[in-house]
């Protein structure tokens, strides 16, 4: 182990836990993280949130000082692009044209905002928001901006709406489907989601597209939806979702499928070849088995933790319970489990004063839940999924149902 | 310029001195005391910045808020006395010289 090199590709969340981990479970080889941003590894979460309103601060954007890498052995290449992966020769490319030998090659390499293709989509003043830079960006314009539009109705979209309403801006949210955050939250949710950011004053448009961006002097102006309408603006930005970065996953012929394919150790279809994070489609048991490919800094950091753990003989083929969160304005929400495919919920708590959770649950099994400012909920709800306790909907609906008594219990009382 | 120190379970103990207002959460982070995991970034969402915090500083933190009174009893390493989400702790003059001990896990 002293003498092995692993080869971490993309230096953020993902592969900074995985330097981070190899070396706390005793990792003396060489470790290279090779990041193609400028920055050494940060957090994202904020950049749609404290970041933009000035509550976090840069300083508290790190994931680790800069000194910690040195003093942890781990070399950080920033500023440069891994280019060609040979699995054969076991060689990674860079872009600068140094080849990094590996004993393993770890690739996190996250995943790109998708594009809007529109005419007027690269006006100045149209913006995406993934990394700190971009951040930046969306900062400064928005300290300016009047009147925002966001093009999409999902997590980033709808936090940087929110934030934009908090900061005194005319903001309107275009979403093509009929609900917020359609693909990863339950009507019940969106539903009340919708009515609160309209309460606060955010215009949400659903079931509607824009057709292009309307610019003057090569600035953005304003936005035309396909019914007919001009919305004025002088920011847009655009959150119509991500997709995996798999390039270098597909130049070297490693299995894709929405996102780069790794089984339950996360190990790729080439060998010594390893992907975590964002870009990772990988078989997981809170969904059936079935593989998924999750966005969250949870993911990112479980897979990290567990591939450093198999890189270093402790194989670790579970996973732990997924769990997201997201900061809109004054509402935090935070989904434990996965609910896609829920058919039916049982709602619990107080929705008029923001405060409940949403149980989702498929064939009378509880999938996840959705909890509106209720963290206490959300972490008795990631106890429960991960135990053995099962939990119908009947048991939710009771009078004297608590989450809390129930995760703690090991098994729910039986029906009277 | 406050100081504060973190106790960790591999007897390395740190002390550092941060800025007014800073979090211990975030003294801890950008310390490299990767002991406190903070995986919300100290949006009170995730109970992994759990530490003990030494008896003789207790009378001097703010009050624990209902919603970390109950995380707190969902944290990996068992809750004891001193048992308190460092994001939620601001450093001030009157904690100037806290010590902390940092839990086994986070997670
Ligand atoms: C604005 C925003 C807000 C978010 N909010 C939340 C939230 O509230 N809660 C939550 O759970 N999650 C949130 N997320 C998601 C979370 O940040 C990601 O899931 C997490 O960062 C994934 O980590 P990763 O390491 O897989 O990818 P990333 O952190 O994206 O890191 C991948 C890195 O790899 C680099 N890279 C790519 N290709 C190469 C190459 N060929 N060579 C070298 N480097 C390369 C990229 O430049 C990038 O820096 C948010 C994301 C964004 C963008
Ligand atoms: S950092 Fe997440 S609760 Fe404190």
């Amino acid at each position: 182990m002293g003498s092995s090199t692993v080869i971490v590709v993309g230096a953020g969340q993902a592969g900074c836990q995985v330097a981070s981990s190899l070396r706390e479970e005793g990792f003396t080889g060489r470790i290279v993280l090779v990041g193609a941003e400028a920055h050494l590894p940060y957090q994202r979460p904020p950049l749609s949130k404290g970041h933009l309103t000035g509550k976090t601060s840069r300083d508290a954007l790190w994931l680790r000082p800069e000194s910690w890498f040195g003093e942890q052995g781990i070399e950080v290449r920033t500023s440069t692009r891994a280019k060609h992966l040979d699995t054969d020769g076991r060689r990674v490319l860079l872009q600068d044209g140094e080849a990094l030998e590996y004993d393993d090659l770890v690739l996190a390499t996250g995943a790109r905002n998708r594009l809007l293709r529109l005419e007027g989509a690269g006006l100045e003043g149209v913006l995406s928001l993934r990394t700190l830079d971009e951040a930046d960006e969306v900062k400064v314009r928005l300290e300016q901006a009047a009147r925002v539009v966001v093009v999409g109705g999902g997590f980033i979209g709808m936090e940087v709406a929110a934030t934009a309403v908090q900061l005194g801006k005319n903001a309107t949210v275009v979403e093509v489907a009929d609900q917020l955050m359609g693909r990863v939250l339950s009507s019940h949710t969106a539903a009340f989601l919708l009515q609160a950011h309209r309460a606060r004053g955010l215009d949400v448009e659903l079931t509607t597209t824009v057709s292009r961006i309307v610019g003057v002097a090569g600035r953005v102006a304003a936005v035309d939806t396909t019914d007919g309408r001009r919305l004025p603006a002088d920011l847009v930005l655009v959150g119509v979702g991500a997709s995996p970065n798999v390039e270098l996953a597909e130049q070297a012929g490693l299995e894709v499928d929405n996102g780069i394919v790794v089984d339950e150790l996360l190990r790729t279809s080439a060998p010594h070849v390893y992907a975590v994070g964002d870009c990772v489609c990988a078989p997981n048991p809170f969904a059936g088995g079935t593989r998924v490919r999750l966005e969250s800094v949870q993911n990112a950091t479980a897979q990290g933790r567990r591939l450093a753990a198999t890189l270093t003989g402790r194989p670790e083929p579970f996973s732990s319970v997924p769990w997201f969160w997201s900061d809109q304005a004054d509402i935090k929400l935070q989904i434990a489990g996965l609910t896609t495919g829920h058919t039916e919920v049982a709602v619990r708590g107080d929705v008029s004063s923001e405060r409940f959770s949403v149980y989702c649950f498929s064939q009378g099994r509880l999938l996840g839940v959705e909890s509106v400012n209720r963290p206490a909920d959300h972490m008795a709800a990631r106890r429960l999924l991960s135990g053995s306790t099962s939990l119908s909907p009947q048991d939710v609906r009771r009078d004297d149902f608590d989450i809390k008594r129930a995760s703690t219990a090991g098994s729910t009382p039986a029906a009277p | 310029m406050p100081k504060v120190t973190f106790l960790r379970p591999n007897g390395d103990d740190i002390a550092v001195d941060v800025g007014d207002g800073t979090s211990i959460m975030q003294a801890a982070v950008a310390h490299g005391v990767t002991e406190i995991v903070a995986e919300c970034g100290g949006t009170l969402a995730c109970a992994t910045c759990h530490v003990y915090v030494a008896e003789e500083h207790l009378d001097h933190l703010p009050p624990i808020s209902n919603d970390e009174q109950e995380m707190l009893d969902f944290t990996a390493a068992p809750r004891e006395t001193g048992s308190r989400l460092s994001c939620q702790l601001p450093l001030g003059p009157e904690l100037d010289g806290i010590v902390v001990r940092c839990p086994e896990t986070q997670y």
